[in-house]
C-alpha cells in the first residue's frame, strides 16, 4: 500500500505524528502490535481526512482538529461517580486502567494493556480502510482499557460502568466486551475529563446468541476536547442490543457506530441525544449492516442545537441480499434554537434484498408556537415553557428505555445540561 | 370584570380583519354565552383574550378588572386569573401531565406571591379534582393530552380550570366532540365553579350546551361584532329560528 503524504502537514497533524516517537517506548504491545501501530501511523502521515472524503464530508477533520496537546507525564485524573447507583466501576484514568484486579461475579475482567502483549489485540488494531482515522489514531496510541467476558446465561444484577477519564493531554483507550449466549447486561461507557485534550476511545462488543445488552455512551467532555469515538458491535442469533448515545460536550466530537446484525432474528436499537451548545461540532456516523434474515433495527436521534454549534448525523443502513424480512426505521429530528447553529443529516439506505421494510426521515424544526402558547396560557412563563418543550423533545427518547433507574439517571444528566445551558 | 370596547383585531400574518368593533361587558358572577355562526369570530375572540400572538389588536381596548391586558403576555394574563379552555387542546409529547400541572400551578402561585405547593398537597388536589370529573389518575401519568380522546381532552381542560382557580373563564366550544354523558360531567364541573366573584364566557355554536350551563346573558356574534344581546331566552330563539332572523334584523 502506497500512501502519499499531502504537501504540508497541519500543526495538529505534525504534533500527532511527531508525538509518536516519544510515546512508543511507553506503549504496551508485542511485536505484532508494534507493526500495527506503525501501519496506523503511516495512515496518519497521509494527512487527516478532509471534506473531500465522503465519510468525512460534514466533518473536515483536517480543518477542525486545530491542535493536538502533548501527553502529560503525570496522571491526575479521578474517577467520577457512576451514572447508575451501585454500578461496578471500571475506570481508565489518563489512559491507564485503575481497577486492574477487579473481581466480578459472572464476568472475567482483564486489561487491554495485558491483551496488547498476549496476542489477542493485534487484529483489532487494523483500520478498516484508508479513512478509518479514528481507528488509526487509537491503534497508534492505545495504552489500556478493559476486556470483559460475560458468562453464558448470566444476568448481571449490577450495571458496569467503563470510565474513560482524563485530566488533559491525550488519552487513548479500548474496551472489549464479549457477552456470552443468553446473557443480559447493562454497560455504561462514560467519556469525560477536566482539561484540553485529544481523546480516542474504541469499544468492541460481541453480543452472543439470545443475549440482551443495553449499552449507554455518555460523552460529557469539557468544551476544549477533541473526541474520537468508535463503537463496533456484532449481534448473534436473536441477540438484542440497545445502544443509547448522549453527546453533551466536547469541542470536536466524532462518534462512529458500526453494527453488524449478523445473526438471524437479531435486533438493534439506536437511541441518540445530541445536546449541542457553544462552538461544538458533533458528528455521529453510523453504518449498520443487516446480514441475516428477520433482523430488525430502529434508529431515533433527537438533537438540540443552540449557540454556534453544528451537528451531523450520517446513518447508513445496508441490507445484504440474504437479509430478507429486514425491518429498519431511522429518524433524525432536530430542534434548532439558534440562527447561527446548524445540523446536517444524511440518511442512506443500500438494499440488496427484495423483501424488506426500510424507511428513514429527518426533520429540523423550531419550538412549535402553538405548544408554547398552550403552556403560557396556563401561566408558565416563556423561558420555563421553552425549557419544558426542549426537554420534552429529547426526554421522549430516554423514557423509551423503560428501565426506571436508567431513565432517572439519564434525566438527571439532562437536567444538569439544561441547568447549565438552558 | 371584563370590558371589551370597540375592539378591532386582525390576523397578524395576512392582515385579515376578524374582529370589527366588538363591545362586550361581563360582570363578576355572570355567565355570558357567546353564540354565532361559523366564521363570526368566536374562537378568535377567545384567543385574543388569552393573548395569542397570531392576532393583532388594531383598535379598542380590553379591560380586566379595570386594567388593560393588551400589553400582557399569555402567562401574565393566566397568572392574573384569565383561563382559556381550548376548543382543541394541544397534545404535547414528552411533557408529563402531572409535571405540567405542578409547573403551571406553582408558576401562578409564585406570580401572585403565594407559596409553592408541596407534592403531597398538589397530589391531593389533583386527585380530588380528577375524581369529580370521573377522570382516571392513570391518564395523568401520560404525556399531556397525548392519546386522549376528544372527551378526555375536554375533561382535562376543565380539570386544569378547577386546579388553577381562575377569575375569568373562557370556554371555547367546550361541547364540541362530547357525547351527552361527557357533556353532563363537563357541565357539572363548570357549574361547580360558578361563584359571585368569577365570570365565565361560554362560546358555543349550539344551544345544547346552554341547557346544562345556563347563562345569565347571551350575545350573538356576527362578522366580528356583537349584534344582539339578551337573556337566556335569546338562545332558545336562536335555536328555533336560526341566525338568519337576527342577522337580518341587525343589517
Amino acid at each position: 500500500m502506497n500512501v502519499h503524504a499531502q504537501t504540508t502537514l497541519t500543526p495538529a497533524e505534525s504534533s500527532l505524528i511527531d508525538g509518536f516517537a516519544g510515546r512508543i517506548a511507553d506503549l504496551p504491545g508485542d511485536a505484532d502490535v508494534t507493526v500495527r501501530r506503525d501501519n496506523a501511523l503511516e495512515l496518519l502521515k497521509a494527512g487527516l481526512p478532509t471534506r473531500r472524503v465522503e465519510a468525512w464530508h460534514y466533518t473536515d477533520l483536517r480543518r477542525l482538529l486545530s491542535a493536538v496537546p502533548a501527553f502529560k507525564p503525570v496522571s491526575k485524573a479521578v474517577a467520577v461517580s457512576p451514572l447508575i447507583d451501585h454500578a461496578v466501576l471500571l475506570p481508565v484514568l489518563d489512559g491507564v486502567a485503575s481497577n486492574r484486579d477487579a473481581r466480578l461475579p459472572d464476568v472475567a475482567v482483564s486489561t487491554i494493556a495485558d491483551r496488547l502483549i498476549d496476542g489477542d489485540m493485534s487484529e483489532r488494531l487494523e483500520a478498516a480502510d484508508l479513512h478509518d482515522t479514528v481507528a488509526a489514531v487509537n491503534a497508534a496510541f492505545v495504552s489500556d482499557g478493559y476486556w470483559l467476558e460475560i458468562a453464558e446465561g448470566a444476568s448481571l444484577e449490577k450495571a458496569i460502568e467503563l470510565q474513560n477519564v482524563h485530566a488533559g493531554g491525550q488519552a487513548h483507550s479500548r474496551f472489549v466486551v464479549k457477552a456470552g449466549a443468553g446473557s443480559k447486561a447493562t454497560i455504561v461507557e462514560r467519556q469525560t475529563g477536566t482539561d484540553e485534550a485529544l481523546v480516542s476511545s474504541i469499544s468492541h462488543l460481541e453480543v452472543g446468541d439470545d443475549a440482551q445488552m443495553l449499552w449507554i455512551v455518555l460523552q460529557e467532555q469539557p468544551d476544549m476536547v477533541s473526541y474520537l469515538g468508535q463503537f463496533t458491535a456484532s449481534l448473534g442469533k436473536n441477540a438484542k442490543l440497545t445502544l443509547f448515545v448522549m453527546n453533551s460536550g466536547g469541542k470536536l466530537v466524532r462518534q462512529e457506530i458500526k453494527v453488524t446484525a449478523a445473526g438471524q432474528g437479531s435486533e438493534f436499537r439506536l437511541r441518540g441525544i445530541n445536546l449541542l451548545a457553544g462552538e461544538t461540532h458533533c458528528d455521529v456516523t453510523m453504518v449498520l449492516d443487516h446480514l441475516a434474515p428477520d433482523t430488525y433495527s430502529t434508529e431515533t436521534l433527537r438533537n438540540v442545537v443552540t449557540g454556534r454549534a453544528n451537528g451531523v448525523f450520517q446513518g447508513q443502513i445496508r441490507v445484504a441480499r440474504d437479509a430478507q424480512k429486514t425491518d429498519a426505521k431511522m429518524a433524525c429530528n432536530t430542534l434548532l434554537l439558534s440562527d447561527e447553529g446548524g445540523f446536517s443529516a444524511k440518511p442512506e439506505l443500500e438494499i440488496f434484498a427484495d423483501d424488506v421494510a426500510c424507511g428513514h426521515g429527518a426533520t429540523v424544526t423550531e419550538i412549535a408556537a402553538d405548544h408554547l402558547f398552550y403552556l403560557m396560557a396556563r401561566g408558565i412563563d416563556e423561558k420555563t415553557a421553552r425549557g419544558l418543550l426542549v426537554k420534552a423533545f429529547v426526554a421522549e427518547v430516554i423514557e423509551e428505555l423503560d428501565e426506571e433507574a436508567v431513565v432517572e439517571a439519564l434525566e438527571t444528566r439532562l437536567d444538569a445540561w439544561f441547568a447549565e445551558h438552558g | 370584570m371584563l370590558e371589551i370596547k370597540n375592539l378591532h383585531a386582525r390576523i397578524a400574518e395576512d392582515g385579515t380583519e376578524i374582529i370589527r368593533g366588538l363591545n362586550l361587558t361581563v360582570k363578576a358572577g355572570e355567565v355570558a354565552a357567546i353564540m354565532g355562526p361559523n366564521g363570526s369570530g368566536k374562537s378568535t375572540l377567545s384567543y385574543i383574550l388569552a393573548g395569542r400572538s397570531d392576532y393583532e389588536v388594531t383598535e379598542g381596548e380590553i379591560l380586566y378588572n379595570g386594567q388593560s391586558i393588551l400589553e400582557m403576555d399569555p402567562a401574565e394574563r393566566a397568572s392574573a386569573g384569565i383561563f382559556l379552555a381550548f376548543q382543541y387542546p394541544m397534545e404535547i409529547p414528552g411533557v408529563a401531565t402531572m409535571e405540567f400541572l405542578k409547573t403551571a400551578m406553582n408558576a401562578q402561585r409564585r406570580a401572585r406571591g403565594e407559596d409553592e405547593l408541596k407534592i403531597p398537597d398538589l397530589l391531593k388536589r389533583v386527585r380530588a379534582a380528577a375524581d369529580e370529573l370521573s377522570m382516571d389518575m392513570g391518564m395523568l401519568k401520560r404525556p399531556l393530552n397525548v392519546g386522549f380522546s376528544g372527551g378526555e381532552k375536554k375533561r382535562a381542560e376543565i380539570l386544569q380550570m378547577k386546579l388553577l382557580e381562575p377569575k375569568l373563564c373562557v370556554l371555547d366550544e367546550t361541547d364540541s366532540g362530547l357525547d351527552i354523558d361527557a357533556l353532563k360531567i363537563v357541565a357539572d364541573g363548570v357549574n361547580a365553579l360558578r361563584s359571585p366573584d368569577r365570570a365565565m364566557v361560554v362560546i358555543t355554536h349550539y344551544q345544547r350546551l346552554l341547557e346544562y350551563i345556563v347563562p345569565d346573558t347571551v350575545h350573538v356574534l356576527y362578522r366580528g361584532q356583537v349584534i344582539k344581546s339578551g337573556e337566556k331566552d335569546l338562545a332558545l330563539e336562536l335555536e328555533k329560528n336560526g341566525y338568519a332572523g337576527i342577522i337580518g334584523e341587525a343589517a
